[in-house]
């Protein structure tokens, strides 16, 4: 039969398969009960039939021969790789019993809920968290939160919501809806969008721009395609990009080619704001930043005077030190220049139709678990107490805190560990040995995964096999649209889904009962907020945009009493505009206005290191193939970017007599990892650019070895506990300092 | 009989290896045969480094044949090039639209 004849089932990605934070439409073809392969859906908004190349290669790793498919039970010593195959009531009976003994000796938060990035994931875990009553919600070893919680918190506090880089996305015609003008100019701050679709964000958009007329600038340590493609290129010395804010703004706002008409009406605080930027002058951040001040100053007048231009920004700003407060100055660029909810600007983003699948926020939180619960449980959440912001924005625990509780065990300890979607020791943890070594104490760690990872290799006791997309039902709202998956085939093995294994988990641990009996229950009853269901979404085609008017959807929000809960016009803040001042900030405790820190390891904060190590590191340079630490076994990917690579300029790899693929060491203080160099002169003779989750599946799993995670995972050269007064950013995964030196004799 | 090929606008490409899986998964092909491998060109003026990509065809492309016998099916790489900047059609047509536009290649491969 010809392909085109074939009827595929249509459906969502949001992982577990691609590792997406996108939500790309797909056609799933499946053939005698089996997928054969996956495509783009032509009408689906958000991709518009395409797929990156972790999306087209979901069908590898659902049917890899490393999956596991049916729970387990450690029998060894941890580590060992010694696991016996369980039936699923043998597993929930045990994690039943274990979980029900700990909370009696030692309280409900003892246990902390642990997850990684991507996929339906947040949801799941938290309905499970508070069902069995426990706060700790955490991405554990992620130090400073340094993953788009410090963004949103600068957003959340200084406009009372999110702003995406508006690229039609919130428009079901896209680039054909007469309402929308693309930007014209595009900052790509501190990202490579291309490698993916990073905060919901599909990368390949603002190529879509750039072909109707958006310009660029970039500002990035590294030369890039994007870069190559800027009227200017910003290369800065990595975790300065604070003070560059803070430069265009002075340039901004000294020059006043600023808003006038929107600071007046719609802004707080812009006196103040003016005064404290007069010290960042250009030159100022010239010697600070490496980039001439003649550049900054075009940069600001070129975002500036034309409008709309819009800025997407990446996920190193949340790693600077005080990730929180270079947030802050970047929105306030946005802000000062009225491009906020206009088209071809920063438009604010809500999830669609107001369905919540993943709480972002404390108010979802609160919406979906009722104050009093989330009131009483943030009482005892690991570094609420510490960190006001931490404590008023977003359910989580504070990982650096975290990391010390489990050391200590004050003020309370931590006995139990439910780890889903999350590979800590290979993935996402700073400093992975610390975290290996307190993690390995717990007296029962249960990990929901699909294969093994140095993670659950080091830490299981049991291990429930979770499903791909394709097995499994689903929604979605991280902005637009509100879609749904669809499950496409039966199970495979005993594996089932994030929220079929959380649902039947939560039932047999809350303390009241849970209301739903099956998941398609609970998605329906979260998806009544947008008035549809799951079957009217799939009939649908899986996806809708809310109608004209709501208030999920742009523009002008602002003006028309949309954004606040009593409908005034305005911003929901305390003063009903942005606050270029925060005064939430100040309420927390913080500098209400944005300052620049230096980074904890550099040439200027710590000399005598930088002699010893003299190149700045940054990690977490993203493949185009693979997400974080996954999809290393995929061969279709691996292929494509076989081994981790770090990236030298050529003068400098020449002065250290380094060639184009030669094994080095990059060693810090924190350790050192093996790396093959990459020579280029698209490096900063300064900089080595590294990138993180790298482990190999096929080597030996077991204790010492975990996959060669100690090897090749470059958070080895990470440290926990630098974060930043809100208890966000800080930590040297974007900056650090190190040493690169050829390893003699190895090739290949 | 009139031939077809590939125009690709290279100058767009990103480097993003979609098209390059997306042949594999049509075709099912092993590791080290795909009939599109992109290549990273990196380049420098004394002011400026510059990062371009390019798309070349291997002797596998078979212009997806098996697809493209249905009407309305694009190659597969056309189809999930994330830059859009594959185009698949008659030789004679996609040199004429080359001659508009920057830093193309046509090929040819059947
Ligand atoms: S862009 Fe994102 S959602 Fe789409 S296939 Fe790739 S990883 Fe998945
Ligand atoms: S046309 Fe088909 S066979 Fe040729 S490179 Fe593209 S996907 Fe591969
Ligand atoms: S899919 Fe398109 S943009 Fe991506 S590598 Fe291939 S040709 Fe380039």
């Amino acid at each position: 039969m010809a392909k085109g004849k074939e009827n595929p089932v249509i459906s969502t990605l949001w992982s577990a398969g691609c590792g997406s934070h996108g939500g790309c439409g797909c056609e799933i073809y499946v053939k005698d009960g089996k997928v054969t392969r996956i495509e783009g859906d032509k009408n689906h908004p958000f991709n518009q039939g395409r797929l990156c190349a972790k999306g087209l290669a979901v069908s590898q790793y659902m049917y890899h021969p490393d999956r596991v498919l049916y729970p387990l039970k450690r029998v060894g010593e941890r580590g060992e790789g010694k696991w016996q195959q369980i039936s699923w009531d043998e597993a929930y009976d045990t994690i039943e019993k274990k979980f029900k003994d700990i909370r009696a000796k030692h309280g409900a938060e003892s246990v902390i809920f642990c997850q990684g990035t991507g996929r339906d994931i947040g949801g799941p875990i938290t309905f499970l968290m508070y069902a069995y009553g426990s706060p700790n919600w955490v991405q554990v070893g992620l130090a400073g939160h340094a993953c788009y919680t410090p963004r949103l918190g600068a957003m959340f506090a200084t406009h009372g919501n999110y702003c995406v880089a508006d690229c039609s996305q919130f428009l079901e015609k896209r680039y054909d809806s007469p309402e929308w003008t693309p930007p014209k100019y595009i900052i790509i701050w501190a990202q490579n969008p291309a490698a993916g679709c990073h905060d919901g964000f599909y990368g390949h958009w603002i190529i879509d721009c750039m072909k109707r007329g958006s310009k660029l600038i970039t500002i990035d340590p590294r030369a890039t395609w994007f870069s190559t493609r800027s009227e200017l290129h910003l290369q800065n010395r990595p975790g300065t990009d604070g003070i560059i804010a803070l430069a265009m703004l002075n340039v901004i706002i000294n020059e006043g080619i600023y808003d006038k008409a929107f600071v007046e009406k719609w802004c707080y605080g812009f006196d103040e704001l003016k005064e404290r930027v007069q010290e960042y002058t250009p030159e100022k951040a010239e010697e600070i930043s490496w980039v001439p001040a003649d550049l900054i100053r075009q940069a600001a007048r070129l975002y500036a005077n034309n409008k709309p231009s819009a800025i997407q920004w990446g996920e190193p700003v949340d790693a600077m030190p005080a990730g929180s407060v270079v947030a802050q100055a970047i929105t306030q660029l946005w802000s000062i220049t009225g491009n906020i909810d206009n088209p071809g600007g920063n438009v604010i983003a809500i999830n669609s139709h107001g369905v919540t699948t993943y709480p972002f926020s404390s108010a979802e939180l609160t919406d979906l678990y009722g104050a009093d619960l989330v009131k009483k449980l943030n009482e005892k959440r690991i570094g609420a107490n510490d960190y006001p912001m931490i404590k008023n924005f977003r359910g989580w625990v504070q990982p650096d805190v975290l990391m010390e509780q489990m050391e200590t065990g004050k003020p309370y300890p931590v006995k139990g560990a439910w780890i889903q979607t999350s590979n800590i020791i290979g993935g996402q943890a700073a400093d992975p040995r610390r975290h290996y070594e307190a993690m390995k104490k717990l007296d029962f760690i249960v990990c929901v995964d699909i294969f093994q990872t140095p993670t659950t290799m080091a830490l299981a006791d049991i291990f429930l096999p979770v499903c791909s997309i394709c097995e499994k039902e689903s929604f979605r709202s991280w902005w637009q649209p509100l879609g749904v998956s669809v499950k496409a085939i039966p199970n495979i093995g005993e594996s089932k889904s994030d929220w079929e294994i959380n649902l039947e988990m939560a039932k047999r641990l809350a303390t009241t009962p849970v209301k739903f009996n099956t998941v398609r229950e609970l998605i329906d009853d979260r998806l009544s907020a947008g008035n549809t269901n799951f079957d009217k979404l799939k009939a649908k085609g899986g996806w809708e945009y809310p109608p004209v008017g709501h208030r999920t959807r742009p523009y002008y929000r602002y003006e028309k009493g949309l954004l606040r809960k009593d409908g005034k016009p305005g911003f929901e803040t305390p003063t009903g505009k942005v606050e270029l001042y925060s005064k939430k900030y100040e309420e927390w405790g913080l500098d209400p206005l944005p300052y620049y820190e230096e980074p904890k390891e550099s040439p200027t904060a710590t000399p005598e290191m930088a002699e010893k190590y003299p190149l700045i590191l940054t990690t977490g340079r993203r493949s185009p193939v693979f997400f974080h630490s996954e999809h290393r076994m995929i061969p279709w990917l691996r292929e494509l970017d076989p081994f981790p690579v770090a990236e030298i300029n050529d003068k400098t790899a020449a002065s250290l007599g380094i060639g184009d693929g030669d094994w080095v060491y990059v060693e810090n203080t924190h350790g050192k990892i093996k790396m093959k160099a990459k020579v280029t002169p698209s490096s900063h003779p300064k900089v080595v650019s590294v990138p993180h989750g790298w482990w190999l599946p096929e080597t030996d799993g077991r204790a010492p070895n975990f996959f060669s995670t100690w090897d090749h995972n470059v958070n080895n050269l990470t440290s926990m506990g630098n974060q930043g007064k809100s208890g966000f950013g800080g930590t040297n995964y974007r900056s650090g300092l190190c040493r690169v030196q050829k390893i003699s004799g190895e090739k290949e | 009989m009139a031939r077809n090929g590939l125009l690709i606008q290279y100058d767009w490409c990103t480097g993003c290896h979609a098209c390059e899986v997306a042949c594999k998964q049509e075709h099912n092909y092993s590791e080290g045969m795909c009939g599109i491998k992109v290549y990273e060109l990196v380049s420098s003026s004394p002011e400026k480094v510059y990062v371009d990509f390019v798309p070349a065809l291997t002797r596998f492309c078979d212009l997806c044949a098996e697809r493209t016998k249905t009407a309305g099916e694009e190659p597969a790489c056309v189809k999930h090039c994330q830059a859009t900047c594959i185009a698949y059609g008659n030789l004679t047509e996609l040199g004429k639209a080359m001659e508009k536009q920057p830093r193309s290649s046509l090929f040819a491969p059947k």
